[in-house]
């Protein structure tokens, strides 16, 4: 594509994406659509989101998104007057110890997997076809929001739970066996489910677990494409170019297609840019926009973006109907990447946890 | 500059994740070190069972001769090293620049593995008790004595979960290839030189490259390691023994709280064992499970830490290239002030003196931009009650300490190495006697002092191998 023609695309999405931020604003500090938390916090504000939020770049008029609000109810608070009368999920991340973070969902798990289905290739995740989601459900989106991918594509979606919380307890008191054990009792169900004719062709699984299914089907002789999976995504800053590239040449073969994705509960789901060999298994990710929007930013000025190419934190911005975050900063680091003809805005490379909580971070438990 | 790669069966692999090993003075980059990652290493472990088919190919006297070639190439030979090639003096330069060890001492654990290796045939037979080597690759055999015997290797491969801080520990894994069981190591971040110099000289030497790996990485490869191998060691913290703890396939190697206990009919001589103590205290820098961190004597005790006080008190850093260069420094930013912050803490405590301090003209911390030094210290302990009394830190610290004789064994607590001076039966007999105690030294021996032919924190052939039952032939009836 020409310098032009992406010249364009970016100018009509930067278009999109502001138009797209005044009317979240106006639905979320709107008296009669707003929810409880945004009306009260405007009062605050010494400005009136109404008038002087006129595009993406006014956002940063608010102050930094605290996810501390998030622990602790009444969950109401967080339901748009304008939705109010739609029936409500709530699930959460965290939550080991302590009060987790809570957030309130009515239909954005389905519309975000939805946007994301229409990344997927039909050639590998084929339309109609069941599927296998290896990974947590309990309080989290993952397992809803999967199984509506499946049924979105026309499929019907087999599940295997994983409790993370339980995981880290074990790792914490240092129950290595105990983890071990439990993922052994995860995967021996998958295995079951895989060998049961359900004709199972896609999957979700998170890198470790799709690691110990492959590695567990080897050691009976099978593999993940002799069991009939043809496309699998997988997320997480565990979804290292090293990772990637031993999965494409060892664990999985060249006939399974794996992509990468990264996201969270308060955001949704941001694609990895297609596999071109050029890459060097460099994962580059573009958020949902303007769904969702990830800015890499300044370490010591959150309200700077970074050069193309240099490292910064995560910062994400959530502009749905039922959740309003304007810069919310995430436990993640990475380098900033230029925007790619599919998704004309900044993407981001390289993500892993923040280097000021990588070390006492507990990552990947699944 | 020198990219080192992952080994995976002896094969190069250049990963896509890179780590740069850094000079801790400069920050200059020393190498960079391509990282494995779990999966992988679970993928290779399938195969383990190839490394011990072909280490079988050759007798294990054939591999003795060719650990003794390794020796003399490890030792004196420039080997390929990656992209590259490194002498014997440029081993010793980046085994400082990384770890902080002076260059003197990096040759000095040099010596010692290639001592190690040279003397394998004796090391083994001294393990065995004698045993005909061929019963171990048999599986079993006649001893000279009639005697049907039958030993059963536990594991293919001996995964080695390595250190950055001490290179002293790579003899425990010189016997394993001569053993006929595979090498799994995964190195030390900042110490990745032995492992590769070791393989490489192993490999030169005749030992198929197919029998090892080396897999640098973060703490998901360890754990990979550890997950995967049959029989592996891992060196940490107290925490990382209490977790292994009672788990047969892991042997976890920790602090030592090495000791040196006086006898009470020994101790009014302690002018005459002033060497052998502060060479206890002090050779290596203090950084080995070895080194000796406690004295423990019934009277004299003052003296004892006022003498060693004044002989290790004034030891400042010196250049890490001074062939006299008597510390190590702490290359882990804030390590050195932590640990310096807690004596400092324990010292308060009743009945407890630094007695070096007065002698070092100048603080115990030398802080500087990308590392730190925390020179000798000597204390007192006028009883077993402070918690200093027993503990241990990676650099020249002792505590001297007050308590009767009849109370020594129940006080000490675990303690990997003792010398003990006495010449009084009934103790030695006690101290025999006493679990406790792993290496026991009756007489002047250093702590530091270990004969190669003695086991160390458990015999590794009971590790690697099970005494078992076989018959061929029926029993006498009875």
């Amino acid at each position: 594509m020409s310098d032009t023609a992406l010249a364009a695309k970016l100018a009509k999405a930067k278009e999109l994406l502001d138009e797209h931020t005044r009317q979240t604003v106006r639905w979320h500090f709107n008296d009669e659509t707003g929810c409880p938390f945004w009306l009260e916090k405007k009062r605050e504000f010494k400005f009136d989101p109404l008038k002087e939020v006129n595009s993406f770049d006014d956002l940063k008029k608010f102050p930094n998104f605290e996810d501390e609000w998030l622990r602790g109810g009444p969950i109401r608070r967080w339901v748009p007057k304008g939705l109010a009368d739609k029936p409500v999920y709530v699930f959460e991340t965290g939550g080991t110890t302590g009060i987790p973070k809570s957030r309130m969902v009515i239909e954005d798990h389905w519309i975000d997997y939805e946007n994301f289905s229409d990344t997927l290739p039909d050639e590998y995740f084929p339309r109609g076809s069941n599927w296998l989601m290896l990974g947590p459900s309990g309080p989290r989106r993952l397992r809803l929001a999967v199984e509506h991918l499946a049924q979105h594509r026309g499929g019907i979606c087999f599940c295997v739970d994983l409790d993370p919380r339980w995981v880290v307890k074990l790792l914490k008191k240092g129950d290595i066996s105990g983890v071990k054990a439990y993922a052994d009792h995860v995967i021996d169900q998958a295995v079951t489910i895989l060998s049961a004719g359900h004709d199972i062709k896609c999957a979700f699984a998170t890198p470790k677990l799709l690691e110990a299914l492959a590695l567990k089907l080897m050691d009976k002789g099978s593999s993940i494409e002799e069991s009939g999976i043809k496309g699998i995504f997988a997320g997480g800053t565990e979804f290292t170019p090293q990772w990637y590239r031993f999965c494409r040449e060892e664990l999985l073969g060249p006939n399974v297609y794996i992509t990468p994705t990264y996201g969270n509960t308060l955001m949704g789901l941001a694609c990895g840019k297609p596999f071109d060999p050029a890459d060097n298994f460099k994962i580059t990710y573009y958020a949902p926009q303007p769904r969702a929007v990830i800015e890499t930013v300044e370490f010591e000025d959150y309200n700077q973006v970074v050069p193309y190419g240099s490292t910064g934190r995560v910062k994400l911005y959530t502009m749905t109907k039922e959740l309003f975050v304007p810069g919310f900063m995430e436990r993640d680091e990475g380098e900033r990447e230029k925007p790619h003809d599919k998704y004309p805005w900044d993407g981001i490379s390289g993500t892993r946890p923040f280097h000021e909580f990588a070390a006492t971070t507990t990552v990947g438990v699944y | 500059m020198l990219e080192i790669p992952v080994i995976r069966w002896g094969q190069p692999y250049e990963s896509m994740e890179k780590d740069k090993i850094v000079h801790f003075e400069t920050g200059e980059a020393v190498a960079t070190v391509d990282n494995a990652n779990a999966g992988l290493i679970k993928m290779d472990m399938r195969k383990q069972g190839k490394a011990r088919d072909i280490l079988r190919q050759f007798s294990i006297d054939q591999l003795c001769d060719m650990a003794e070639k390794a020796a003399d190439l490890y030792q004196n030979a420039t080997l390929p090293l990656g992209n590259g090639t490194q002498s014997p003096a440029e081993f010793c330069r980046m085994q400082s620049a990384t770890t902080g060890l002076p260059e003197h001492m990096c040759a000095g654990n040099m010596k010692k593995n290639a001592y190690v290796l040279r003397n394998m045939r004796h090391t083994l037979e001294a393990l065995t008790r004698g045993l005909p080597l061929e019963i171990l690759t048999k599986g079993y055999g006649m001893e000279s004595r009639g005697v049907m015997v039958s030993y059963q290797a536990q594991t293919n491969v001996l995964g080695m979960v390595l250190p950055s801080n001490s290179p002293g520990v790579h003899t425990l894994w010189m016997p394993v290839i001569p053993l006929q069981i595979g090498l799994v190591l995964k190195p030390g971040p900042q110490e990745p030189w032995t492992p590769y110099r070791m393989y490489e000289a192993f490999a030169q030497a005749g030992v198929p490259r197919e029998v090892f790996c080396v897999y640098p990485g973060g703490p998901e490869c360890g754990a990979a390691v550890l997950e995967t191998c049959n029989r592996a060691m891992i060196f940490g913290g107290i925490p990382t023994v209490e977790r292994y703890h009672g788990n047969p396939r892991v042997q976890a190697h920790g602090p030592g709280f090495s000791k040196i206990l006086f006898g009470d009919d020994m101790v009014d001589q302690w002018e005459k064992y002033i060497d052998l103590m502060a060479e206890s205290v002090f050779a290596n820098s203090g950084r080995s499970c070895i080194s000796c961190s406690g004295i423990w004597a019934s009277r004299h005790t003052e003296e004892i830490a006022e003498a060693l006080a004044k002989r290790l008190g004034p030891v400042a850093p010196l250049p890490m290239s001074d062939p006299k260069s008597p510390l190590a420094a702490f290359t882990v930013p804030g390590a050195a002030k932590a640990v310096n912050a807690q004596i400092e803490e324990l010292v308060k405590a009743p009945g407890v003196t630094e007695v070096s301090a007065k002698y070092r003209n100048g603080d115990r911390h030398v802080a500087h931009e990308r590392y730190d030094f925390l020179r000798p210290t000597v204390i007192h302990c006028s009883s077993t009650e402070p918690a200093i009394a027993n503990t241990e830190y990676m650099f020249p610290f002792v505590s001297v300490v007050k308590c009767e004789q009849k109370d020594m064994l129940s006080k000490i607590g675990g303690t990997l190495v003792a010398s003990c001076l006495t010449k009084d039966e009934k103790w030695s007999q006690q101290l025999l006697g006493a679990t406790n105690i792993d290496r026991l030294n009756i007489g002047e021996v250093k702590t530091i002092q270990l004969h190669w032919m003695q086991p160390h924190e458990g015999n590794i052939i009971d590790f690697l191998f099970r005494a078992r039952a076989f018959q061929n032939t029926q029993p006498p009836s009875h």
